[in-house]
């Protein structure tokens, strides 16, 4: 009697237990927690806000705008050979970036390009965040020397000559171009500088003007570019509504998922449902050998506060009460050192190589750089070495793919 | 801010971090926050100077945008202090780093009551908010935890 007692006993502790523990649907094979279901849940595209209206940029979410926008994004007269557009590096067939380690434009760049899906919720733009919005973002590789290697003022001749109408529309009549050199701006090859110091300070304006609002069409293009639904969305959806997750996920991704936001500690900087926390990070990625050294987030933060097109400039249509994240920008410290934008894991493993300079070739051997937590080349990593199985990266490799976009 | 007052801060930030630096390096390898964490957002500073207390801009605190919140100053017997210089500085204890901001009181709204601005948390789990408070009655500082 006496034994059977205590066997409903325990019995009936283990099952409390037991309900403690697992979530709503019992179905799985893999029991989350209530913490779980609320990190896995967070990262699922359906809890994507709405995408926060850009106040720097008046035609931030004008669809004439947009489609302006698209025209220039394609378009190879803006490029000193007339062969290279923003589409070169970002081939929108390939989720906008071009599976290389460098980019070719009219020369090789020393960082990898980015997909652009998403990107709009970002404070900050490149991998150093150097810029702190799209549109400003936009002028950069035009006048880069080793992508559209052009300049502001053929930028705004281009603009003058060929979207007239859609331009004046959008921004009021164009200022007579007619007398300005073939090429100026205030750096970059030397015949351009020297005729950008021959102008006016009224005439370097209205060439800036027209500069940053065909970056500021660009843009909202480049917001319409959002990602689209995974495997992965529809299991933490189910989760979310307590539905039946068999089917939608192996056991062996449940497992790297489990990791992802547990022992791997992945979702500490890859969080939201972008899969990046939008901030800066050193991960003591190796430097390239050939490349000058690359300091990351260090040298940015200088280049974004004196940058002319940034929010608080003359360029933005922002109070410089919308400019939060430039004023309370940390601008000093170790952290900053050769850190980067944590990129986001959407349809990571469809596009190696990875890393800011494509350093590292396979998602099997990001997974091996996590597991050992190599030293920084310099600044200090924030990685500690996961010693993790075989099994265990596999499962993470194998969860990374449920985040592939449909072909 | 000059550089070395940055500087000062950043020592600032080590104090209360270091105290916990054992509890830290115990939950290294813990993903979650601490069960027995004290989540109070009213304290009594570390030497017992000042009442702090904080009150974020947006609810809930959503990881990743950039906020302010509201902190209030009184002294233990509950009078308002006014003209008090306050820093704030955090971080997270289980992962080392600081802020991803540089937060900063911008105004003094009265009666004790200041607005900070730009304030982001950019992961979830546990992060600490030290203030330290220079005002009537000297300098103390008051560390408070939150749980994202
Ligand atoms: C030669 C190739 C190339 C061209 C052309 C090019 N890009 Fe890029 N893009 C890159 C590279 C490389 C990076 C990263 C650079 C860095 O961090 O320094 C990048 C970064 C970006 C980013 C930042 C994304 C993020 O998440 O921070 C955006 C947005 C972008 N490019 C848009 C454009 C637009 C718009 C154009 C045309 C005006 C353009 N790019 C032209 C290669 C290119
Ligand atoms: C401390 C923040 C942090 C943590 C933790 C972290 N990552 Fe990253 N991750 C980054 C940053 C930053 C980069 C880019 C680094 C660079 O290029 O220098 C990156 C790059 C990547 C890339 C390459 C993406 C690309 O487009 O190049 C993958 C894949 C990745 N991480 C997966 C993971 C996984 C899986 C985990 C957990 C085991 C993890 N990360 C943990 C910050 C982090
Ligand atoms: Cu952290």
């Amino acid at each position: 009697m006496l034994r059977i007692g205590t066997a409903i006993v325990t019995a009936g502790l283990a099952l409390t237990l037991l309900s403690a523990c697992a979530p709503q649907g019992q179905n799985s094979s893999a029991p989350w927690s209530a913490e779980e279901i609320a990190l896995i849940t967070a990262l699922s595209l359906s809890r994507l806000p709405e995408l926060p209206p850009d106040p720097s940029n008046r035609v931030a979410d004008d669809p004439a705008a947009a489609a302006l926008g698209e025209l220039l994004f394609s378009d190879t007269r803006l490029s000193s050979n007339g062969e290279v557009s923003c589409a070169s590096c970002h081939l929108p067939e390939r989720h906008f970036q071009d599976d290389l380690a460098l980019a070719r434009g009219v020369g090789e760049t020393t960082r990898r390009t980015m997909p652009i899906a998403g990107t709009a919720y970002s404070p900050w733009l490149f991998w150093d965040g150097r810029k702190d919005s799209l549109w400003s973002q936009a002028l950069g590789p035009l006048e880069s020397g080793v992508e559209h290697g052009t300049d502001r003022t053929h930028v705004a001749r281009v603009i003058a000559a060929e979207y007239t109408q859609a331009y004046a529309e959008l921004f009021g009549p164009l200022p007579d171009l007619s007398k300005l050199p073939a090429h100026a701006a205030p750096a970059g090859a030397p015949d351009a500088v020297e005729a950008w110091e021959t102008l006016s300070e009224e005439q370097k304006d209205s060439v800036d003007r027209v500069f940053a609002n065909a970056g500021k069409a660009i843009a909202a293009f480049e917001r319409t570019i959002v990602p689209t639904p995974t495997r992965f969305d529809a299991y933490a959806d189910a989760l979310a509504g307590g539905a039946a997750t068999e089917g939608l996920m192996t056991e062996q991704e449940e497992l790297g998922l489990k990791l992802f936001i547990g022992e791997g500690s992945c979702v500490n900087c890859h969080n939201g449902p972008l899969f990046t926390d939008n901030h800066f990070h050193n991960t003591g990625v190796p430097a390239v050998a050939d490349l000058p050294a690359d300091l990351g987030r260090a040298l940015a933060v200088e280049q974004v506060a004196t940058d002319p097109f940034n929010c608080l400039g003359a360029y933005s249509d922002a109070g410089p009460a919308d400019c939060a994240e430039l004023k309370y920008m940390t601008v000093d410290g170790e952290e900053l050192v050769r850190a980067f934008k944590t990129p986001s894991l959407r349809g990571v493993a469809q596009r190696p190589p990875y890393m800011h300079a494509g350093q590292i070739g396979t998602v099997t051997e990001v997974l091996d750089h996590y597991n050992s937590a190599p030293s920084a080349p310099a600044g200090h990593s924030e990685l500690e070495p996961l010693s993790m199985s075989a099994e265990e990266l596999g499962a993470l490799e194998a969860f990374l793919r449920t985040l592939d976009y449909d072909p | 801010m000059s550089k070395s007052a940055r500087k000062w801060l950043h020592l600032l930030w080590i104090v209360p971090v270091g105290g916990l630096a054992v509890g830290a390096v115990m939950a290294a390898k813990m993903m979650y926050v601490p069960a027995d964490l004290d989540l109070s957002l009213s304290r009594t500073t570390e030497s017992g100077l000042y009442v702090s207390s904080l009150e974020p801009g947006i609810s809930p605190v959503a990881i990743g945008s950039i906020h302010s919140w509201t902190v209030e100053v009184t002294t233990p017997d509950g009078t308002p202090v006014e003209d008090a210089v306050i820093s704030v500085a955090g971080g997270m204890p289980q992962h080392g780093h600081g802020l991803p901001t540089s937060p900063q009181v911008t105004q003094s709204l009265g009666e004790g009551r200041y607005l900070v601005e730009g304030v982001k948390f950019n992961m979830p789990g546990w992060w600490t908010l030290t203030l330290s408070i220079d005002g009537s009655s000297g300098s103390d500082e008051a560390t408070f935890n939150l749980s994202l």
